[in-house]
């Protein structure tokens, strides 16, 4: 999304900055080869940086983190597809939220089919990979075990790196301190939010328990004081009916 | 040269506009209604970008975009009111802001006015949600404010600890509920045990009394 934005407004602004970047020869990332093939060819200046642009468009990775909940009613599966260009490193991460035992069927498949992961009434699990071919990747979570419990699932995929801020496209020299203590920080806060998230979805995960625990001695006080009555009065009346007054059914059981 | 660099302009803008929401994707069918779930501290911005692709029988494969194919986006926050509501075509982005922390429900379900257009078919939707400071948009706040590459550092990791502290504020405030619900869980159950008590109790005592009275009345005692 952010190198969308970037390419659109050094397409249409003119603003110093960036069009200081895109004109000075700087590498874009894995379009490093490309660029040195552009730079020996005789080009028009602006021609030239569109190449350079389009270039960096289609060798760059393309970025993508995606990290839903959604609701999985019961016996029901859900798959979600993503196209995944080869090499690139992707993280599959998923918890159950509310619902019955707290757990799912998971399966990553891989283009051509080949299961990558498959695990069956999971609660939550983490699994990484490196995508060895090109194509539409395809996960599933599944709830045809259970008969009657919706669950929601949380999941987080996670393809390739994080994208750096735009500035940062053409960087070919290293980071000054102040630039690669930033970088650390924001590293430690990801984690932090990341954790944040795992925190949040346990705290979920318990208080949901507690409310149904609440509302089910609730219930079950109420209808076990009912149950009480009915069972003690019923029991007395009972008693005095084996007691009553038919005089023509005690003698005989007397004789 | 010029031909060339239209060329190359118009196969940029293609490839610019087709990886622009090219993310997750999932199938819908006709009248199915599917819900996301974004539990989120209040004053967090959301935004959606969706793009549906229909698939057709002839070709048997998806369109990149069609015509008259909109689809329905409904949010409702935590108290289940409706804070958004509106239709969209057949690719579009949505954006709300939560005022309240919570649970926010994001549906999606197609308007499937020209049904030929289904015919008992999947919807391919691509979608993505960025919530919080995945939000912003570094690239158009540096060259509002003319940021320095350091400065617009420090203003994305500003923005990452504010979202970091509004949620620790949520969680607070969730702690504080759940908290409630198992004192109310504990008060319930003392309540219930003494109540129980005193009822077998008395009920014992009320039947003895009872049947006594009755066998004495019997002058079976």
């Amino acid at each position: 999304m952010i190198m969308f934005e970037f390419t659109l407004t050094s397409m249409t602004t003119k603003s110093p900055t960036i069009h200081n970047y895109t004109s000075h020869k700087k590498m874009v990332r894995s379009g490093f080869y490309f660029e040195a093939w552009l730079s020996d060819i005789r080009m028009y200046g602006s021609f030239r940086v569109l190449l350079q642009v389009l270039s960096a468009q289609l060798l760059c990775v393309w970025v993508l983190g995606s990290e839903l909940t959604f609701e999985l009613p019961d016996n029901a599966k859900q798959c979600f597809y993503e196209d995944i260009i080869i090499g690139t490193k992707c993280t599959l991460e998923f918890q159950v939220v509310t619902g019955g035992h707290y757990d799912v069927d998971c399966r990553l498949e891989d283009p051509e089919g080949t299961t990558l992961y498959k695990e069956m009434k999971k609660q939550y699990d983490s699994f990484t990979f490196t995508a060895a071919k090109n194509g539409t990747y395809k996960f599933c979570f599944s709830n045809e075990f259970s008969t009657f419990t919706h669950k929601t699932v949380y999941f987080d995929f996670q393809v390739g790196d994080d994208p750096p801020l735009f500035p940062n496209e053409n960087r070919v020299t290293a980071l000054t301190q102040m630039e690669s203590a930033c970088v650390s920080i924001h590293e430690a806060l990801k984690s932090v939010i990341d954790y944040q998230t795992h925190f949040r979805l346990r705290e979920a995960q318990g208080r949901s328990r507690a409310e149904d625990l609440n509302t089910r001695v609730a219930f079950w006080s109420i209808g076990e004081a009912i149950i009480l009555l009915v069972v003690s009065i019923s029991q007395v009346v009972l008693l005095r009916s084996f007691f009553s007054d038919r005089k023509t059914t005690t003698t005989r059981v007397g004789s | 040269m010029k031909h060339m660099r239209s060329c190359v302009l118009s196969l940029l803008l293609l490839n610019v506009f087709y990886n622009v929401v090219s993310s997750l994707y999932f199938h819908i069918g006709e009248t199915e209604k599917k819900c996301f779930i974004e539990e989120i501290p209040d004053e967090t911005m959301i935004i959606g970008n969706y793009r549906t692709q229909l698939y057709d029988k002839q070709r048997e494969e998806y369109l990149p975009a069609t015509q008259g194919l909109g689809m329905f986006v409904e949010v409702k926050d935590p108290d289940d009111k409706v804070i958004l509501s509106r239709q969209y075509g057949s690719e579009g982005r949505f954006t709300f802001t939560s005022h309240t922390p919570g649970e926010h429900q994001i549906c999606l379900h197609s308007n499937s006015s020209k049904f030929s257009l289904f015919a008992g078919g999947m919807l391919r939707v691509h979608l993505d949600i960025q919530v919080g400071e995945h939000a912003n948009n570094y690239a158009e706040i540096a060259a509002k404010d003319k940021l320095t590459e350091l400065q617009l550092r420090v203003r994305q990791l500003v923005e990452q600890v504010d979202q970091i502290q509004k949620e620790q504020n949520y969680q607070r405030y969730r702690e504080e509920r759940f908290r409630q619900t198992s004192e109310s869980t504990n008060q319930r159950v003392l309540w219930w045990s003494i109540v129980q008590t005193l009822i077998l109790v008395a009920i014992g005592i009320w039947q003895m009394r009872h049947l006594k009275s009755f066998f004495e009345a019997k002058k079976l005692v």
